[in-house]
């Protein structure tokens, strides 16, 4: 019966397996209900893209969704009705974070799609089909894994290049309660081997091996009737495995069937191994030979607030709610609500738990749907799986130790965990935990095992990505301030060309200038006039700059001067302080020495200007010489007044008449020259 | 039924396999019984006095300590650890040692080596062995001078009227009396006939002058009621007493309480070592008396089986055993005490995060263990503070 020796993995767990309930009575048909909600990201991988609009009628098995990329599948409509909606709701799922769905409202008619209602999908001779033909319908049928982790098929199928020994099918079933794949094998066992089939040609695996654990008698020999009533060499052998908790698992069902381990981080296609659920294989027959896409599912529905455990066929996307009435649920109640009778508005304390005890995850609502991972709706009663009691300290008891299936040190961890040691429990490959809770379950002290560990591992995660994030920001923020630095760098650069440009220029100009005044003092020399003894300004004065300074200047100065004689007459005429008027006169004379200041420089920057030879006009010397003549006009009416009153500033009018008249006498002289020389 | 919004949200997993730690600490302490039962009945009341004693010590101790660490006093007095502290020191300590060297040792060990730690399963020391090192050290008379003869070894008492009456074992009321009220003290020379030293010291210090079969003759290792020479190698009374023990012990390695490593490494280190030493009957004291004497199942499986101050991996715990088991010799051989189990035990717990660190098991999916301290840079790992 079973040439293949067993091995067996460390630890594990015996929980009471509590699966009788529900194996009473053969697979149920739930009932279409009124509406079906179907998420569109069921799989691991990319959402699929919706491909309906709302409004739209869809029938039975129509695509409703087109798998994204490599990694995705594609959604079907279970059944034939009118989409209503296609919006974010909550997904079955422990984060209870929303994703797409789309609502469907039944029309209750159940309707096939045409093409599959009359087989036209169907591949008849899939054996001799083409991989890639097959593959293609698995995917386009939406084959996922329905042992719970729901990874595409077609994706796990495509295997190129490496070489596949041994195709494992999991029906172990470890997990209590659940025993939708007990009764699938009962039930179904023909078409899941026919499925096999289609997988070992798509791996070209050498043989395969069926693990059934040994509490499933009646499984078993279904199986291997079934396998007798194959024709030809099939290769594939049912193996019974002991009963223990966690061998269900991918991981220790390998080590248990070829006493290979699968390496950290890796996946069974790197040791030769593919792994797949019994149910994933009868929906891969049923997609192949009859061409139905993956709308329904086995799911078992068992607990003490359950009236009748059973195991039902189930359309994906049916609200829980419908198979717990289908089932009949015990809401749970205090003994004070059910002394108070009737409605209580104090909150319940059922759990509707999707999945089996130690793995699944409690459901907010019971409105939230069936999808194709579901294998179990666990409603427990508080006696039956009571929550557990505060923890108490660790006492190291080691009892976690060896129930771990991965040969793990959960002591340790929880202790990093608990005290933040993450590196710690990195390197204690708090990676390698599969969270199958067999530590907690045995845990004396009631201690919350996996959830430190999840905790650890999203800290974990978090801190690498908080990690990469501050690298690539620092890597930003040095390039940033290489480049500011080159920048600066550059404009450092230009300015100092520019600089250096403009101090050739000055250069060249002083030098220029230099040339030039020697030029005009030697003119001076030639023509008899004292040379310039001012010292040569280093730099060219602006002549506008300054004279506008000067003009400003003597603005300020008659200001002042104003302000000083309004001081003057306000204190003559009332007995107002007197002390503003000091500042105000020392204003005064600041500003007095400005404008001399700025006249003296006017003055020298006029004599180191070159001499501007003007050509000038008749015109200007007209002009010149009716101004001389006015002012002569003046300087002899002054000394007539001077004469009369007799001041002392009579010769010096007399010498300052005798210059103006030898200035006039030159511009006369200069019109004469100018008419002389024609124009 | 309308839908319904209000069910509880609890992460899984949800089952639970219903061991508990005041389960685990009170079958350890059951396990102890067939061993008290041997003592009382070769040595006397003065243990089970002692472990009353002690445990109504250890409960007030961890009470009041626990009111004022402001803890829940009932969920932690209601774990039993305190109990399992006060049977251990009860039944370690001699028989007819005075009241107050009970009390300052269990009261020191619930306090300092146990709560200032930080209470249960943070204690680095065994707190059993801290009271019972820190009262030999600090009561070395005390200590040493109030051990039970078997009580077959106790002499015949002639009543006038009954007859003569066999030897046995102190009388319940004179038991209570030495040790509460010292008023039948050993100046009174009333307890000579009941109190001596421990079969190891004898043969450790008879062995100087005398050869094997001389020692073994004598009275401590005569086994009057089992006859034959074969008895002779091991020391009377306690031998059953040891042999209770390991009973009780093996009922908890039945029951998988605890692994067999440590308790398998603790006597085969031990009796390598004395048989390798030992041959020599003359010189050291020969195997059986290491083995079933003293207090060497119980630690075996009692005292270095705590989970709390042990190793906890399997390659380590083997490490810890052995190096218990080789310090017990050491000590008892060379050193200056008659038992060395206190002393073996507390050093080797120093050890045992050392040992920890460098004996990880492979983890599944990997080539070989990872051992040693962390390797990689430290990422911020003591932000949660």
């Amino acid at each position: 019966m079973q040439p293949i020796t067993l091995h067996s993995f460390d630890g594990g767990i015996h929980p009471q397996e509590n699966k009788h309930q529900s194996t009473q009575s053969p697979i149920a048909q739930l009932p279409v209900p009124a509406q079906v909600i179907v998420p569109v990201g069921q799989h691991i991988g990319a959402p699929a893209d919706v491909v309906v609009a709302v409004g739209d009628s869809v029938l039975k098995g129509q695509i409703i969704a087109k798998p994204k990329g490599f990694v995705s599948a594609a959604v079907h409509a279970p059944t034939s009705g009118k989409v209503t909606a296609i919006e974010q709701r909550e997904l079955p799922h422990s984060s209870g974070l929303e994703g797409t769905c789309v609502v469907i409202d039944t029309d209750g008619k159940d309707q096939w799609l045409e093409e599959i209602a009359n087989g036209d999908q169907a591949i008849a001779d899939y054996l001799e089909a083409d991989n890639d033909i097959l593959n293609n319908r698995i995917r386009d049928c939406g084959i996922t894994g329905m042992g719970g982790a729901s990874f595409p098929t077609s994706v796990k199928m495509a295997v190129k290049g490496k070489k596949i020994d041994t195709l494992i099918i999991n029906a172990a079933e470890c997990e209590p309660y659940i025993t939708a794949d007990d009764m699938l094998m009962r039930e179904r066992g023909l078409d899941a081997i026919r499925g096999i089939q289609i997988m070992m040609k798509l791996t070209q695996a050498d043989n395969c091996l069926i693990g059934i654990e040994d509490n499933k008698p009646e499984a078993i020999k279904a199986m291997e009737d079934a396998l007798h009533k194959m024709h030809g060499e099939h290769h594939i052998t049912v193996v019974t495995i002991p009963t223990k908790y966690p061998s269900g698992g991918e991981k220790q069902l390998i080590k248990i069937l070829t006493g290979k381990e699968v390496p950290s981080g890796g996946i069974p296609a790197a040791i030769g191994i593919v792994c797949q659920n019994i149910g994933t294989c009868e929906a891969v027959y049923r997609a192949v030979a009859e061409g139905k896409p993956l709308i329904s599912r086995i799911t078992t529905i068992t607990g003490d607030s359950i009236e009748q455990p059973q195991n039902v066929d189930v359309l994906i996307g049916t609200p829980v709610k419908h198979l717990l009435e289908f089932a009949g649920f015990k809401q749970e109640k205090s003994l004070f609500q059910k002394l108070l009778g009737g409605k209580s508005k104090a909150e319940s304390k059922s759990r509707i738990i999707m999945g089996g005890p130690m793995m699944g995850f409690t459901l907010s609502s019971d409105e939230l749907p069936i999808i194709k991972s579901s294998n179990c709706i666990l409603a427990p009663s508080q006696k039956e799986l009571p929550a557990n009691d505060i923890a108490s300290a660790c006492i190291r008891c080691g009892l976690c130790t060896e129930a771990c299936p991965a040969d793990l040190l959960p002591q340790q961890l929880y202790w990093f965990s608990k005290a933040g040691e993450l590196d710690k429990a990195e390197q204690h490959n708090i990676a390698d935990c599969i969270e199958c809770g067999a530590c907690s379950y045995v845990c004396p002290s009631e201690i919350p095992l996996v959830q430190y560990y999840r905790h650890a591992k999203g800290a974990i995660k978090e801190e690498r990505a908080s990690q990469q994030k501050s690298d690539r920001s620092k890597i930003r923020f040095e390039a940033r301030q290489d480049r500011l630095d080159r920048e600066a760098a550059e404009k450092e650069a230009k300015r100092k060309a520019r600089a250096a440009t403009a101090e050739k220029a000055q250069a060249a100009k002083k030098a220029a200038a230099l040339a030039q005044q020697k030029e005009a003092a030697e003119e001076a020399a030639k023509n008899g006039d004292a040379p310039v003894a001012e010292a040569i300004k280093p730099e060219p004065v602006d002549l506008e700059k300054l004279q506008k300074q000067l003009d400003a200047a003597q603005a300020g100065l008659k200001k002042s001067m104003d302000k000083v004689a309004e001081i003057k007459a306000a204190a003559e005429n009332s007995d107002a302080p007197i002390e503003n008027l000091e500042v105000f006169e020392k204003a005064v004379a600041n500003r007095r020495d400005k404008v001399k200041l700025l006249a003296v420089q006017i003055t020298e920057a006029k004599k180191l200007a070159p001499p501007v030879v003007k050509v000038a006009s008749r015109e200007d010397i007209e002009k010149k010489l009716r101004a001389q003549q006015d002012r002569i006009d003046k300087t002899q009416q002054r000394f007539q007044l001077a004469q009369e009153q007799g001041l002392d500033t009579l010769p010096a009018l007399q010498k300052g008449l005798d210059k103006q008249m030898q200035k006039l006498k030159e511009l006369e002289a200069e019109l004469a020259q100018f008419d002389k020389a024609g124009v | 039924m309308s839908s319904n919004s209000s069910f509880t949200n609890i992460t899984s997993p949800h089952a639970h396999g219903g061991n508990t730690t005041s389960r685990i600490m009170l079958l350890v302490i059951l396990a102890t019984v067939p061993g008290i039962i041997a003592l009382t009945y070769f040595f006397g009341w003065g243990n089970l006095i002692n472990i009353v004693l002690a445990s109504i010590t250890a409960l007030t101790c961890e009470a009041l300590i626990l009111k004022i660490r402001k803890r829940p006093i009932l969920f932690s007095l209601k774990d039993n650890s305190a109990l399992l502290t006060a049977v251990l020191l009860g039944i370690a300590l001699p028989p007819f040692v005075p009241w107050w060297v009970t009390v300052v040792a269990v009261s020191f060990a619930m306090v300092f080596a146990k709560h200032l730690y930080g209470g249960l399963g943070n204690n680095p020391f065994n707190p059993a062995m801290v009271g019972y090192a820190l009262v030999l050290i600090s009561f070395p008379v005390q200590m040493t001078t109030t051990w039970a003869l078997p009580f077959f070894l106790a002499p015949d008492t002639l009543i006038p009227g009954q007859g003569i009456i066999p030897a046995q074992v102190m009388s319940f009321t004179d038991t209570l009396g030495v040790i509460f009220s010292n008023t039948n003290s050993l100046a009174n020379g009333f307890t000579d006939a009941f109190t001596g030293a421990t079969p190891l010291d004898t043969y450790k210090h008879l062995a100087k002058n005398e050869t094997s079969i001389e020692i073994l003759q004598g009275p401590l290792f005569a086994d009057a009621s089992l006859g034959g020479s074969a008895s002779n190698w091991f020391a009377g009374g306690w031998e059953f007493v040891n042999i209770a023990f390991l009973i009780g012990g093996l009922a908890l390695l039945a029951l998988r309480l605890f692994t067999w490593h440590i308790p398998f490494s603790v006597l085969a280190a031990l009796g390598t070592c004395s048989m390798l030493f030992g041959w020599d009957a003359d010189l050291y004291v020969p195997w059986s008396l290491h083995i079933f004497t003293g207090a060497t199942m119980l630690c075996a499986f009692f005292i270095a089986t705590d989970p709390v101050t042990a190793s906890t991996t399997p390659l380590g715990k083997i490490i810890y055993g052995a190096g218990i088991g080789i310090l017990i010799f050491v000590i008892r051989t060379w050193g200056a005490y008659p038992d060395a189990v206190a002393f073996a035990v507390l050093l080797m717990n120093f050890a045992a995060p050392l040992i920890d660190t460098y004996t990880q098991p492979r983890t599944y999916g990997h080539e070989k263990a990872k051992r040693g301290l962390v390797t990689k840079p430290d990422t911020n790992s003591n932000k949660e503070g």
